[in-house]
């Protein structure tokens, strides 16, 4: 009996942590029709990824299981699945939440810490070389304009975003 | 005001000059101006999105803080970027909580969101500013009995409540315009369908499953190119055909055009000038079809 309620109490607070996490608010709509499932162009090729079974095992508080696994980090961002949701659930949105959560809790991919990296360096998710500056002028395309980096890295550090990646470190 | 402040983005500078060069010189052919700011940034993608939302969204006003200082609407060539830039747009203009949390983020960096401007992807200006019959007329070499395959990409049509481009299951405005240079956009199996381009990187044996799936079905269907609006559609689609090559040993040879550059081969613009050398796989089978060769 305790142990069931422990299960509950464990349940509760994981949707909870999920619903108040931005992108994360409509997960508890789901009534897991499975419309997601098989609208999904990653499902049809993968067993690994399923958007119904992510959003299950969320609500059933199966915390580690979800912040942990591939899973969430498969899914293609397409939105095919929230377009067609009848309950509006916001599901590329709440897969964007769990990522965020799994972020924060420093179960980060390497590609996901290099567009970090990128971001926080460069202020540019893909690099320009100086092969594609040069070229531009011959192709008649203008110069570059300056990136904003200076600015990005005060809102990098006003969100925290800046620090996120030492949790990885800090594993 | 006239004039769009151009969101360049990263990929396109950084791999697709072919991309950048078209859609300069279509655009300026048909008397839209770009206006290159300074200090723009990445838009805060998926990538960036999935670290942090709040994150993307602020990064993603701040850059709509530019355009509004300079009282100019943003034009984007990019899908993703679109999708970025817009979605925060309409998140930000239509909830009041979120504005303030971002904009006393955005304070940090002396900037403020007003929600006084608009996020437009090209496509969306060609239809509204100039427009499908006003293109047309403008036509000097029509791209006649050309196949075209459009692949509009994900990001242009979803999510549609916040991007509210087009039809999201049965989209036209790009088939309209590719009618409109005398091409023909033809359907082909699951056009609507994720190229798998933002796989890439984490799971390479997925994303080439779904772009291989995009090729058979484009040349099933009799296709002479496909034509893209995003350079990571482009990229998927494009260098991706090397890729498939040496994973499945199989060649399909289709070109993979930006919407701009067909619509700059129909207004005259001659295909060295367009720099197709950034293609991987060739386009002379497509010049050769409309006698451009």
């Amino acid at each position: 009996m305790n142990h069931e309620k422990e299960q509950k109490t464990t349940n509760l607070a994981f949707s909870g942590t999920i619903t108040s996490q931005l992108g994360g608010e409509t997960i508890t709509s789901c009534y897991q029709c499975g419309t997601c499932a098989s609208s999904c162009p990653v499902a049809k090729i993968t067993d690994k990824f399923n958007p119904r079974e992510i959003i299950k095992l969320s609500l059933l508080g199966a915390k580690e299981e979800v912040l942990s696994g591939d899973s969430i980090w498969l899914c293609c961002s397409c939105y095919n699945c929230q377009e067609r949701c009848p309950q509006k659930v916001e599901i590329a949105d709440v897969i964007y939440a769990l990522r965020n959560i799994a972020f924060e809790k420093g179960y980060i991919p390497n590609l996901y810490s290099e567009f970090a990296s990128s971001v926080t360096n460069d202020g540019r998710i893909a690099k320009i070389s100086k092969f594609m500056e040069q070229k531009r002028s011959t192709i008649g395309l203008p110069p570059l304009q300056p990136t904003g980096v200076e600015a990005l890295r005060k809102i990098l550090s006003a969100t925290g975003f800046d620090k996120l990646q030492q949790k990885k470190e800090g594993m | 005001m006239s004039g769009y402040a151009l969101f360049l983005g990263c990929t396109i500078p950084a791999r697709q000059p072919n991309y950048e060069l078209s859609a300069r010189k279509a655009l300026a052919k048909l008397g839209i101006e770009l206006v290159d700011l300074a200090n723009m940034t990445c838009c805060a993608p998926p990538p960036v999105q999935s670290i942090d939302l709040e994150t993307s969204l602020s990064i993603a006003a701040y850059n709509i803080c530019l355009a509004e200082e300079a009282d100019l609407n943003m034009i984007t060539l990019c899908t993703g970027c679109f999708e970025s830039l817009a979605m925060t747009n309409t998140m930000l203009k239509e909830n009041g909580k979120l504005r303030e949390d971002v904009n006393r983020i955005l304070s940090k960096a002396g900037k403020e969101f007003q929600g006084s401007k608009e996020v437009k992807h090209y496509l969306q200006v060609l239809k509204d500013d100039v427009g499908v019959a006003s293109i047309k007329q403008s036509i000097s070499k029509p791209l006649s009995n050309l196949k075209v395959a459009s692949f509009s990409g994900c990001h242009l049509l979803r999510p549609s409540e916040l991007l509210k481009f087009d039809d999201p299951e049965r989209p036209w405005i790009f088939d309209d315009l590719i009618e409109a240079l005398g091409a023909k956009s033809i359907e082909y199996r699951n056009k609507l369908k994720c190229c798998g381009g933002l796989l890439r990187g984490y799971a390479d044996d997925l994303a080439l499953k779904l772009a291989r799936e995009k090729l058979v079905n484009t040349t099933k269907a009799g296709a002479d190119c496909i034509s893209t609006l995003c350079p990571f559609c482009f990229l998927t689609l494009d260098m991706g055909q090397l890729m498939i090559k040496s994973k499945f040993q199989e060649e399909y040879n289709m070109p993979v055009l930006h919407y701009s550059e067909l619509l700059s081969l129909a207004l005259g613009i001659d295909a060295k000038e367009l720099a197709p050398e950034f293609h991987k796989i060739k386009i002379y089978r497509v010049l050769n079809k409309v006698g451009l060769s």
